[in-house]
């Protein structure tokens, strides 16, 4: 496992962009990112890939935010599959992992941890 | 051994009944069945037959489950017609061929009687008895304008019923002094001829048919026997049935004097080898003309064939019906024939009601019952009848209006196991019982086990209470929570959120559920908050309740770009607004398709796109078109009077005017209306939610159909409405499915699901049964005057307009979408 404080992290976009309770997707060097604000809830902030595996569309960003059995997650908007917030794990089809990084609040910038895909920051 | 056979003459309800009850029982192993049916349909729901103007095809009124008549030892021949009886020889005789057998069973019901009227031959000597009958019955009325039914019975009501759906004037003539006088009494007859006649229905009572001429003005004249005259386009015989006992008659067979083919307990006919069961048969002087004595009857001899001790004794001839909203009930003996017995009345001439008790002269039975304009009392007096229950102290008490000293409706706890709870099919309180010790856990498992309300379904309503009160005493909690956050209905949510003026998903969460809500929950509760208050779906608290069509108002693709339809109210548009259209469509390159709502869709818009586009849209004059909603879709018309030469109103007019009162209303699924300016339905009205057909005298209203993966004919709901009754009943329809529908729910399978189905909805919103109608109709202008075109609020909301960005932090579009042109437009790669 990474050390989160090796991070190298870059700024993303403005806390003011987010949307409490939902989504957006950001650009990074050719990476589609979708990324969440459930406020108050765990890190606040979740950093998933914007890649629908399913569909092939890149649309994750644009699903239903929640929680099942007490995990945050996100719905599918095409099919409606659920992919837990925290690590990017498809409950309906426990094959499929959406890539997830780590990522912070730093006063009013939103940052992202990049080089390592496979953790969050929390 | 080789097998015996069997041949079962009569494929209807009775003889279906026979075959699945005998085949299910260890003798069906040797015999082999050989069943003639003179019609060309398999067994159907002949108690239900006029449904098959309501939409039901044959296949849907069918008794056998598919495949039935395929399986080992039983054979069945349609369309042959068996024309005698070689007792001697025992073979039946048919126009193919003679056929063995070594038990034979008569189920061949009964005939409709046609008075030997002269002048009662082709469309004015109909009958109402088989699909084919209805089929010529329609045929002819498409050709007419009025129509008469000889006979005011219950068949006859029913009968003039269907004339009256099919669009017909419709008359009933009848040669007693009052209406059904087998089961009512003379004041309970003079009050339903009066409500009959206020639905539009003409009464002519103590008329004689003399003869049927050519006529003036229509097709024919009756003349009666008084010197007055009637003109009409078709006449419907409906002047009682006979017993179709001429195969008995011709083969010697012991028959009744009126006729009827004499069998004794066990169903047995003269002839120990022939039995007879159902509306031909004559047990103890009597014919049953209903279907519940004759499956009894089916019983009874599957279970004799089968070695078990078995009798028919009898059986209950009491009714209850409902004609165009009027309910009618009459139980055992309802004229008070019995010597020395008691009666009670009351009625109301305010409300149209009359109730009368006809009790044992100890006033602890009782014995009889009448009622007129409202069946509410039924079910609780026919248990009183049917198991001899002693009445309370005061037994008017029981048809007294509900106030202080009405006794209580009996409970279903109060009722003993013996208590028959259906009577077509003969279930018992017990039975029942039994199915939920054995696992059943809703009413649908009780009626897979038992078949009890599979009949005429006038015991729902009992069934439910039972069933819930046996569960309820069993500690069965029946789950219908919405999601894991809140162990509510929706029903319930919206009433909480209603009730408690809640305004949003966080209060409603915070107060009722739990955890952070989900994809199922958030866009009910959003739909519901949106249904009551009709803040904008953007709103703040709300955004994020919305699936993304709503989110961005638009209908997401499967690539992630969405589609746009913009609002052609009733599908009239000019060419200006067309060329606009086409125009943004040009610029934007959108694939361009017309929908079946008579409508423009426009594939391909990506998020950084819809702005823009809409921005031109609104500039020339167009509106959300909430294609991306569960709500209001389309209202389809014809272009009726305004041009065709058909059309007797203006169906683009009032479709207009529909689509603009309930655009943006949302609901638990989407609604789709049409409206047809004639009866040719060119707008398809019958496939719809909401269906309006136009009459020469206001318009037809069909309610609660749908196309899609199962469709569904609507139902004529109420007949030659005004416009402001249209639109009445339009708002207390939709706004009792908001309030009551569940989530995802279609009218269709919503109204199907209601206790009581169309009666049920036709007395709430136009006998205001539950008192809402107000409530209803002021909802609903709430609604109406707060609506407000999304995409227009949101164009002029920066704020808004925020999330429609591919990438926060970047200008372009999403890199992956790739588009092929195919037939001059770009689709998907
Ligand atoms: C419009 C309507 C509404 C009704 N509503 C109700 C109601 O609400 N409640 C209620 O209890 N009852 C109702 N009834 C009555 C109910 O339908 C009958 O009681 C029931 O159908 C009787 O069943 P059955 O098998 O004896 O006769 P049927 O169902 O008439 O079946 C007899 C069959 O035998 C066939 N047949 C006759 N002769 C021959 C032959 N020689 N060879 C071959 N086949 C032959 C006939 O073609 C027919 O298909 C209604 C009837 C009608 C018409």
């Amino acid at each position: 496992m990474s050390n989160p404080t090796e991070l190298e992290w870059l700024s993303l976009c403005d806390k003011d962009d987010l949307i409490p309770g939902s989504g957006i997707a950001a650009w990074l060097d050719g990476e589609q990112i979708a990324l969440f604000y459930l406020p108050g809830i765990g890190n606040e902030v979740f950093a998933l890939s914007n890649h629908d595996p399913i569909a092939n569309a890149n649309v994750i960003a644009r699903g239903i935010t929640g929680s099942l059995e007490q995990q945050p997650v996100v719905a599918s908007p095409l099919y409606k599959q659920h992919y837990r917030l925290d690590d990017g794990s498809c409950l309906e089809q426990p094959e499929l992992t959406l890539k997830c990084w780590p990522v912070r609040l730093s006063g009013n910038r939103v940052e992202i941890g990049s080089d390592s895909p496979q953790v969050n920051a929390a | 051994m080789s097998k015996q056979q069997m041949i079962v003459i009569g494929n209807g309800m009775v003889g279906h009944h026979f075959v699945e009850q005998f085949l299910a029982s260890d003798a069906a192993a040797d015999y082999q069945l050989t069943v003639f049916g003179e019609e060309p349909h398999v067994a159907y729901d002949r108690v239900h037959l006029s449904d098959y103007f309501n939409g039901s095809d044959a296949d849907a009124l069918c008794l056998a489950k598919p495949g039935f008549y395929d399986q080992d030892g039983v054979t069945l021949q349609l369309d042959e017609q068996v024309t005698g009886i070689d007792r001697d020889a025992k073979q039946v005789i048919t126009p193919k061929g003679r056929y063995d057998y070594d038990t034979l069973v008569l189920a061949t019901g009964s005939y409709p009687f046609v008075p030997p009227i002269p002048g009662n031959d082709n469309e004015a000597g109909l009958v109402y008895r088989t699909l084919d009958d209805l089929d010529a019955i329609r045929d002819a009325a498409a050709r007419s304008k009025i129509g008469v039914v000889v006979g005011g019975g219950l068949l006859g009501l029913e009968a003039a019923n269907a004339l009256k759906s099919l669009g017909l004037k419709a008359h009933v003539v009848e040669f007693a002094p009052q209406l059904m006088g087998v089961q009512l009494d003379g004041e309970a007859g003079e009050l339903l001829k009066s409500k009959i006649e206020d639905l539009g229905v003409t009464v002519h009572c103590s008329k004689a048919t003399q003869q049927i001429v050519a006529g003036d003005s229509c097709r024919y004249k009756m003349e009666f026997s008084d010197g007055e005259a009637l003109e009409t386009d078709l006449i419907v015989f409906s002047a009682g049935i006979r017993p179709q006992d001429a195969l008995g008659r011709e083969s010697g067979l012991e028959l009744g004097e009126r006729g009827g083919i004499v069998i004794d307990s066990q169903c047995r006919t003269s002839d120990e080898s022939i039995y007879a069961i159902g509306e031909c048969a004559l047990w103890n002087g009597q014919i049953f003309g209903l279907v519940a004595p004759g499956y009894t009857m089916a019983k009874t001899l599957a279970a004799y064939l089968n070695d078990e001790a078995a009798g028919f004794t009898g059986a209950d001839m009491s009714t209850k019906l409902k004609l165009l909203g009027v309910d009618v009930g009459s139980i055992g003996d309802a004229h008070g024939r019995t010597p020395e017995a008691l009666i009670y009345k009351y009625s109301n001439q305010a409300e149209g009601t009359y109730r009368k008790l006809v009790v044992s002269p100890d006033n602890k039975q009782l014995l009889g019952a009448v009622l007129v304009g409202d069946n509410s009392y039924y079910d609780t007096l026919l248990q009183y009848a049917l198991n001899g229950l002693e009445l309370p102290e005061q037994p008017d008490s029981l048809i007294l209006p509900a106030m202080e000293g009405a006794a209580p409706a009996l409970g279903a706890d109060a009722l003993p196991e013996t208590a028959t709870i259906c009577s077509c099919l003969n279930v018992t309180k017990g039975q029942i019982v039994e199915a939920i010790d054995a696992g059943a856990v809703t009413v649908a498992d009780v009626k897979e086990v038992t078949a009890a309300s599979t009949g005429c379904g006038g015991c729902a309503a009992l069934l439910k209470n039972v069933v819930d009160s046996e569960l309820e005493q069993r500690g069965v909690e029946i789950s219908n929570d919405l999601c894991e956050h809140f162990a509510y209905s929706r029903e319930e949510l919206y009433h909480l959120v209603r009730v408690e003026g809640i305004a949003s998903f966080d209060e409603l969460l915070k107060r009722y559920g739990k955890g952070l809500g989900c994809d199922i929950c958030k866009p009910t509760v959003g739909s519901i908050l949106a249904s009551c208050w009709n803040d904008h779906i953007h709103e703040l608290p709300h955004v994020g309740l919305q699936d993304t069509n709503d989110t961005f108002m638009a209908n997401m693709q499967k690539n992630g770009t969405y589609s746009v339809v913009p609002r052609v109210p009733g599908g009239e548009i000019t060419p200006k607004q067309l060329i606009a259209l086409g125009m943004v469509a040009d610029k934007y390159q959108l694939y361009t398709k017309i929908t079946g709502g008579q409508r423009v869709d426009l594939f391909g818009a990506t998020l950084n796109q819809l702005p823009l586009i809409w921005g031109e849209l609104i500039d020339a004059g167009f509106e959300t078109g909430h294609a991306y909603g569960k709500s209001l879709r389309t209202v389809k018309s014809c272009v009726g009077s305004t041009w065709c030469r058909y059309g007797v109103q203006d169906s683009v007019g009032m479709a207009i005017r529909l689509e603009n009162r309930y655009k943006g209303l949302r609901a638990p699924h989407k609604i789709k209306f049409a409206v047809s300016g004639c009866t040719r339905e060119c707008a398809e009205a019958q496939s719809k939610d909401i269906g309006v057909i136009a009459t020469d005298k206001g318009w037809n209203l069909y309610v609660c159909g749908n196309g899609g993966m199962k469709p569904r004919h609507a139902d004529l709901f109420a007949t030659d409405l005004d416009d402001a009754t249209l639109i009445q009943y339009i708002d207390r329809v939709l706004m009792f499915y908001i309030k009551t529908g569940d989530r995802l729910q279609r009218t269709s399978v919503w109204m199907e699901n209601l206790e009581g189905g169309l009666a049920y909805l036709q007395d709430v919103v136009i006998n205001d049964s539950l008192g809402l109608g107000q409530q209803l109709e002021q909802q609903m202008e709430h609604v109406v005057a707060t609506y407000q075109c999304e995409w227009k609020s949101a164009i002029n909301d920066p704020e808004k307009l925020k999330r429609f960005r591919q990438f926060v932090n970047d200008e372009r579009e999403d890199p992956d979408l790739q588009v092929v042109e195919v037939r001059d437009q770009l689709i998907p790669a």
